[in-house]
């Protein structure tokens, strides 16, 4: 069989990182998980391949299933919008644990941020959990949409008004190349070739070196 | 074209082998027929001889024919049976049993003995395969096979167990005795197993650097070694995604496969099946994901293939399975189009082929009325891999069927993406009459108020545009726009003409038609 019984000394020495990469498919390996969640609450990192591993071993051994450990994983998913993590975890979890309360408040926050609803947002979510990831999120959003954004719509889409979104503005003209107008105060966000097209590559035209390389025995 | 979502398992006796198949069949494991015995007197002599046509030869046509003769609703001689005729080879009477198995689960209803003990065969023949003591050459063919069918059984077993509602207190007793038998690490640490012990991650890098052969050989070994570990390693890899796949974890599914660069040739194009389970599941994964261009690219190409070449299939045994996949896949790119209308990816005669079997269902499923998830439903549920609860039965009264349960999470997690993207095909429509119109204006027309269209335009810029791993973002939308305060303009993206392309392949196609005709001989 190939599952390696280690001693716990052994394992201890694995990163578990490495146990994921190297012995997903061993029901040992579970409180490792729990506690790496645990920690990328605390500092502020994030693993999918880690999570996902756990969620299948909870699959696997529904009894084991720890729901608290569930809602924080689907927490950190919900931090790595735009990327689908959150559904790629709801994928694993079953029906009956997804109607549970704290999971349900869950989905619908996860609801709001799929379609762009922040104000309804931020009015559900504990903010302060949520800031910076969500926020980030926020201005990714309006980057791909806005060549010009009213000031209004910034506010609601980050949560801020006043001196505090004015701080954020500032930050943003400083570090990320934002621009205020200076007749109404709207935001003047990042040429990207997403919210100005003409700075779309022709990408049809790009032909990859290795497809090249597939026609040199006929060339030479 | 039906909605069932039945996995065709008739509940099974616990019961003897005698009782298999027919009522009238009466079968004897001891007999065998002088052309069983002939059979595997070659097939032995075959092996040990590394004789790979001849064995592909004996397992793809002497066996169907055989089995269509003599064995059509009883199992094949037992191994005790015909061990003598092969010197008692171990090895042989696992591969024999691994064939006798694949036969009783394509023509009867195995029952749970049954599946226990073939699950016993491949941890032998797995296990043998790992001690790496093997030293034969098998044909591609078989060896997909094998991986096919562990997980198929896996798949079977699972489906088989959560119907506890008429198991018998018999069946109860033995499944409860058994928990090992296709237990969900069990099987995929032997998978794993297989990919490691194989190396085939590294062959497969080193093949890069030019410093391994394997796709070149298709596998084979010429240096007198053997194919087998590392090709089982090879489809195990797909063995992997597609188990990821039943478990809903795509992501994962997607990364097992990573290592088998779908954009080249390579040993899961030489067996058909696994080329289109290889591409089935990926396609699957990535509509799942979100990422509608990668499943809608692969989807055309396969099905382009099949379309060319299933006229050389057509006597295989493979072939029913092939058509079924081919019909699931259509259903699959309905879906993906609907989403992410992106026509200019799919080749003409796809196109064609799909206007005829879906252009209906995809006009009714691009409208934004609630009649749509309807068709959704169907279509998913037609070409849905069939979706498994990996874990134990509880085995508390009272018992219940929970064979479906996996299916039905991962429909409502579909279906309620596609809710989320309902409005996006109103939007659409408008986009493509205007160049640029006013927020205002088009919320007066889609019939909501400006903050809710800002939400709706928002929504379509996040659902068209995916963020890669490595944080890149891509844009699917075929239809685009940009938004300055108040006005919303509109880009239309111009299909790329893909001239680079266009030359590779002619100066490719131009170089092959100088090579045959150096090779014509002049009388």
């Amino acid at each position: 069989m190939g599952k390696e019984m280690e001693s716990p000394k052994e394992q201890s020495s694995y990163t578990v990182e490495q146990l994921v990469a190297v012995n997903p498919f061993n029901p040992e390996i579970l409180p490792d998980l729990e506690n790496y969640v645990n920690e990328q609450v605390t500092s502020q990192t994030y693993s999918l391949d880690a999570n996902l591993c756990l969620l299948r071993l909870y699959q696997f051994e529904p009894e084991r299933m720890n729901t608290h450990v569930v809602a924080r994983i689907l927490i950190k998913a919900l931090m790595a919008m735009p990327a689908p993590d959150f559904s790629l975890c709801l994928f694993l979890i079953p029906e009956r644990v997804q109607m549970e309360e704290q999971f349900k408040s869950l989905i619908v926050l996860s609801h709001y941020l799929e379609t762009g609803r922040f104000q309804q947002f931020w009015d559900e979510a504990a903010k302060n959990r949520f800031e910076q990831a969500i926020q980030a999120y926020a201005t990714h959003l309006l980057s791909l949409s806005y060549q010009k954004v009213p000031r209004s719509v910034l506010s609601e889409a980050v949560n801020m008004d006043g001196a505090s979104l004015d701080k954020f503005i500032e930050h943003q003209v400083t570090n990320s190349g934002w621009i205020v107008e200076k007749e109404d105060g709207s935001i003047v966000l990042p040429q990207n070739e997403f919210n100005h097209p003409e700075l779309k590559k022709n990408t049809g035209e790009n032909v990859p070196l290795e497809h090249i390389a597939r026609i040199f025995p006929i060339l030479g | 074209m039906t909605t069932t979502y039945d996995f065709e398992d008739t509940p099974s006796n616990y019961d003897d082998v005698q009782r298999q198949g027919g009522q009238d069949a009466v079968y004897d494991p001891n007999f065998v027929p002088d052309s069983v015995k002939s059979f595997v007197v070659h097939m032995y002599r075959h092996i040990r001889e590394k004789n790979v046509y001849e064995i592909h030869q004996m397992c793809e046509t002497s066996f169907q024919t055989l089995s269509e003769r003599l064995f059509k609703d009883t199992p094949w001689p037992s191994v005790e049976a015909i061990a003598p005729y092969v010197d008692n080879d171990h090895v042989f009477c696992l591969l024999y049993r691994e064939m006798w198995f694949r036969h009783l689960y394509a023509r009867l209803s195995p029952t749970l003995k049954q599946r226990i003990d073939s699950y016993d065969n491949y941890c032998s023949l797995f296990q043998v395969v790992l001690h790496g003591v093997v030293n034969m050459q098998l044909p591609n063919q078989w060896l997909w096979d094998m991986v096919d069918e562990f997980v198929y059984q896996f798949q079977s077993f699972c489906q088989y167990r959560a119907k506890m509602k008429n198991k018998t207190e018999q069946e109860i007793a033995l499944l409860k005795q058994n928990d090992k038998a296709w237990n969900v690490y069990g099987v995929l640490n032997f998978l794993q197993a297989l990919v490691e012990k194989s190396t085939i991650i590294q062959i497969l890098e080193q093949e890069k650097e030019g410093l391994e052969q394997f796709t070149a050989t298709d596998g084979y070994d010429y240096s007198g070694g053997s194919n087998v570990l590392k090709v089982l390693g090879y489809f195990s890899m797909v063995g992997l995604l597609r188990v990821h796949c039943l478990l809903g974890d795509y992501h994962t599914g997607l990364k097992w496969l990573q290592p088998i660069d779908i954009t080249q040739q390579g040993v899961y194009i030489s067996v058909i099946g696994c080329h289109i389970a290889t591409i089935y599941h990926y396609g699957f994964a990535n509509l799942m994901l979100r990422r509608y261009v990668d499943a809608v690219s692969e989807f055309n190409k396969i099905l382009l293939y099949i379309y060319k070449t299933k006229q050389y299939h057509q006597k295989s045994p493979q072939y029913e399975q092939l058509l079924k996949k081919n019909e699931q896949m259509y259903a699959l790119l309905a879906v993906c189009l609907s989403l992410c209308p992106q026509t200019k990816l799919v080749d003409e005669s796809v196109n064609s082929q799909l206007r005829e079997k879906y252009g209906e269902k995809m006009m009714r499923m691009q409208r934004c009325d609630d009649e749509e998830f309807g068709i959704y439903d169907e279509l998913f549920s037609y070409a849905c891999p069939k979706f498994i609860t990996p874990s134990a039965p509880s085995f508390e009264e009272p018992l219940v069927n929970y064979n479906q349960d996996a299916y039905r999470l991962q429909l409502k997690m579909f279906l309620y993406e596609v809710k989320q993207q309902q409005l996006l095909s109103g939007v659409r429509t408008f986009l493509k009459v205007y160049s640029s119109i006013s927020l205002a204006k088009l919320a007066n027309y889609m019939e909501v108020d400006e903050p809710t269209l800002r939400t709706i335009l928002l929504t379509y810029k996040h659902k068209t545009h995916s963020v890669g791993s490595d944080g890149k973002v891509i844009s699917n939308a075929d239809i685009d726009f940009y938004i300055n305060n108040d006005m919303i303009y509109v880009v239309e993206s111009k299909p790329a003409k893909r001239y680079g392309d266009f030359f590779l392949r002619q100066i490719a196609k131009l170089e092959g038609v100088m090579n045959d005709m150096d090779r014509i001989k002049l009388e």
